[in-house]
């Protein structure tokens, strides 16, 4: 059935192409999954690029959610209509790595074209996310944001805290949590993202591994570590937590934003993109801090890791296009571009000129709240621990991440035996995949 | 003298028939052959490298613990969505078919929640229920019931059960009203006067005559309630907290789809296949046996 939809699908789109495509410009398919107003972005900058010159034209589509476009790519792939760009979320960067014959890599794209390119310009921290272990860059960045501590100023003040120290512990926005709940406050702190945020940014910003072999960057054979008795202190302390309400549990993605803007709980950890949807529904000043980390792991603070996509250019075209793609991923880079992106969306600029760009420009001054993310990013030089992640099937394991999560703030299980069951189970996936690109 | 029509055509037959039969091939026979034949295969995503590896996709999924809870699952979720809605209509139908004044006010009330979408009435129920902004969970709050559905797998549960079961009560009530009323009303005339009871009018008389409509209903209900409900779990708990809400439907999806298991999700659609065909095939072979026509 869902064969027979995928073909029917990309039949269309084959003979879309056909038809569009008589024309003597070089059109650049762009699949994306950005709707609403962050669509309208992105259709602004393609329509940037296609005045600014006349060789080629990019035509970005919206093909849904993450999950939707990466399938949409893929079948496509398999139906030998793939678009040229395809932007898929972090975790499917393994299976994308994994495609050889699939994608065909930025690097190349960039070398091939002779467009001037200096893959140093990128930030490290967002672009480590997408390189070969030896740094060559497989995907172009594209969105990327960081997650941080949320809190609500007002509160702050009616439980008689000081809004500008924010917690810099675990240890301490328990305390402060305590005495929000005591000034009447439902709970005290939640979070969104919990398996991106309170497993994988916390290796990374404790300097712990998630899994072994470099976080899957140094090969397939890795197997998952974040049951570390670090991992089964901070979700153990959750689950604790619950109790005295300092903590609750949300919902998956970011289901409890609702949380913190109808002030159920004065403290949220989310990601930076989420800036601007606070921005928008709380009726409340809010700021933003770094990431509370505990003291005694000897790593932290390390530095974050990013989530959101990043655009991988699919094989199977004309050098002609290529030189398009490679073209508009210049464009795309250009600081100008980036800077606006950055401060119009809350995703973190993908170079280091942007982001000087924008600091020059006095954004940051009107706007601290949208630097913390940064500075989070680039607090130290990347690790091993601290780079990404890089493992397969990555999608179901954040499932799974959720599953044993729940089933530890219900009390089912406790933290080491619900991390150990993630763990075992996501090993199983991970010797799955591995198989199956042998 | 008898009047017959007769084609003498021999293709025409064939011409009639043929959009049934290549919708059928079209969209169920090659689909479904397709999926068996993916089942033997471990794939990767693109399709660059295939191997076929037997049955050990199916071996994979039945030592697999979140399948064997999802089959679990599946079985409460279809029989509570069945009995529910069953049940509702059944009562409901009863009370329509004694009203006097207003009937059809009732009725078009009744069946009014069939015309929502099912992926509409998931939302309404979500919000509902929401434990941050719902309304019903405000209310649970303050007679001391903590609601949150995002954490209790029981009440997950119990949710998408409404909320599936909410909107088939109408689909079923349109036909026990259609079938109440069919039935003549001398004879339940006939046995008031011997002196039988409301109560036990109804379950000699009345609900044996309705057996061929609560079969049918109950195969209907069952293929509802494994497939249909899809959009129901897919908006409000999207099979969580910790794959208490997982029906076999929505794993196919989430595994094929989502996680991009081809070979994984194939064996499971053909399981779910499986498990359907001899459901159907039993409830006309032995529970058709019972119903008086």
């Amino acid at each position: 059935m869902k064969t027979f939809r995928l073909l029917l699908f990309t039949a269309v789109f084959v003979i879309a192409i056909a038809v569009t495509s008589a024309g003597a410009v070089t059109e650049i398919q762009w699949w994306h999954a950005h709707g609403g107003r962050l669509g309208e972005k992105v259709n602004a900058i393609a329509a940037g690029f296609n005045k600014m010159q006349n060789k080629y034209k990019v035509i970005a589509t919206y093909k849904g959610s993450y999950p939707d476009t990466m399938t949409a790519g893929i079948a496509a792939f398999r139906s030998k209509s793939p678009p040229h760009i395809l932007q898929v979320f972090e975790v499917g960067t393994a299976s994308m790595m994994a495609a050889k014959g699939a994608i065909k890599p930025v690097y190349e794209v960039m070398e091939e074209s002779g467009v001037p390119w200096d893959s140093n310009a990128y930030l490290p921290t967002v672009t480590g996310y997408y390189t070969t272990p030896d740094g060559r860059m497989l995907s172009m960045p594209f969105n990327s944001s960081t997650p941080v501590l949320y809190y609500n100023v007002e509160a702050f003040k009616k439980a008689g805290l000081d809004p500008d120290k924010p917690p810099k512990t675990w240890a301490e926005v328990g305390e402060y949590c305590k005495k929000l709940v005591k000034a009447g406050y439902p709970a005290g702190f939640s979070t969104a993202w919990i398996s991106w945020i309170h497993i994988e940014n916390f290796s990374a910003w404790h300097n712990v591994p998630i899994g072994t072999k470099a976080n899957g960057f140094g090969g397939l054979d890795t197997e998952y570590t974040y049951n570390s008795p670090l991992h089964v202190k901070h979700i153990g302390q959750l689950a604790d937590w619950q109790k005295e309400k300092i903590f609750i549990y949300g919902g998956r993605r970011n289901l409890g934003n609702a949380k913190f803007s109808s002030e159920e709980v004065a403290m949220y950890t989310e990601s930076s993109a989420g800036y601007a949807g606070f921005k928008k529904t709380c009726k409340f000043p809010f700021r933003t801090s770094m990431l509370p980390y505990w003291p005694d792991a000897p790593g932290a603070p390390q530095n974050t890791i990013i989530g959101g996509a990043s655009l991988w250019v699919m094989a199977g075209h004309s050098p002609e296009a290529y030189k398009g793609v490679a073209t508009f991923f210049s464009y795309l880079s250009s600081p100008a571009v980036q800077a606006d992106w950055h401060q119009f969306t809350g995703y973190l600029p993908i170079t280091l000129d942007a982001y000087h760009l924008t600091r020059g420009q006095g954004f940051y001054e009107q706007n601290p709240e949208m630097e913390t993310a940064l500075k989070q990013m680039t607090l130290n030089k990347p690790t091993e621990n601290s780079r990404g992640l890089r493992f397969g099937n990555y999608v179901q394991v954040r499932d799974i991440n959720y599953g044993e999560l729940e089933a530890i703030f219900a009390g089912k299980k406790n933290a080491k035996q619900g991390l150990d069951d993630a763990v075992a189970a996501g090993n199983k996936l991970l010797r799955k995949f591995e198989q199956a690109n042998r | 003298m008898e009047k017959r029509v007769v084609f003498n055509n021999k293709v025409l037959p064939y011409l009639l028939v043929a959009p049934q039969i290549i919708i059928t091939l079209v969209f169920f026979i090659w689909p479904a052959s397709q999926a068996l034949y993916q089942s033997v295969l471990q794939e990767d995503a693109f399709g660059l490298s295939s191997t076929f590896v037997g049955l050990a996709n199916f071996a994979y999924i039945f030592t697999d613990d979140a399948y064997l809870n999802s089959i679990v699952v599946t079985a409460i979720f279809s029989f509570s969505v069945a009995a529910i809605a069953m049940c509702t209509a059944l009562l409901l139908a009863v009370m329509a078919d004694r009203v006097i004044r207003g009937a059809t006010t009732y009725k078009t009330l009744i069946i009014w929640p069939y015309a929502v979408a099912p992926v509409v009435a998931a939302v309404l129920w979500y919000f509902l229920f929401n434990p941050t902004v719902g309304i019903v969970a405000f209310y649970l709050e303050i007679i001391g019931y903590n609601w949150n559905h995002t954490l209790n797998g029981g009440q997950a549960l119990f949710l998408v059960i409404i909320a599936a079961a909410w909107r088939e009560i109408s689909y079923n009530f349109l036909f026990f009203l259609a079938g109440l009323q069919a039935i003549p009303r001398s004879f339940i005339e006939a046995a008031a006067i011997d002196g039988a009871s409301p109560g036990k009018r109804f379950w000699t008389v009345v609900f044996p005559l309705l057996s061929p409509t609560v079969f049918f209903l109950i195969v209907v209900n069952i293929v509802y309630a494994f497939f249909d409900t899809f959009g129901v779990i897919h908006a409000i708990t999207e099979g969580g907290p910790n794959d208490a809400t997982n029906i076999l439907v929505f794993k196919v999806y989430h595994d094929g789809f989502l996680s991009l298991d081809l070979g994984g999700s194939a064996a499971q659609s053909v399981i779910l296949m499986i498990i359907v065909i001899s459901l159907t095939v039993m409830q006309f072979r032995y529970i058709e046996r019972r119903v008086h026509y």
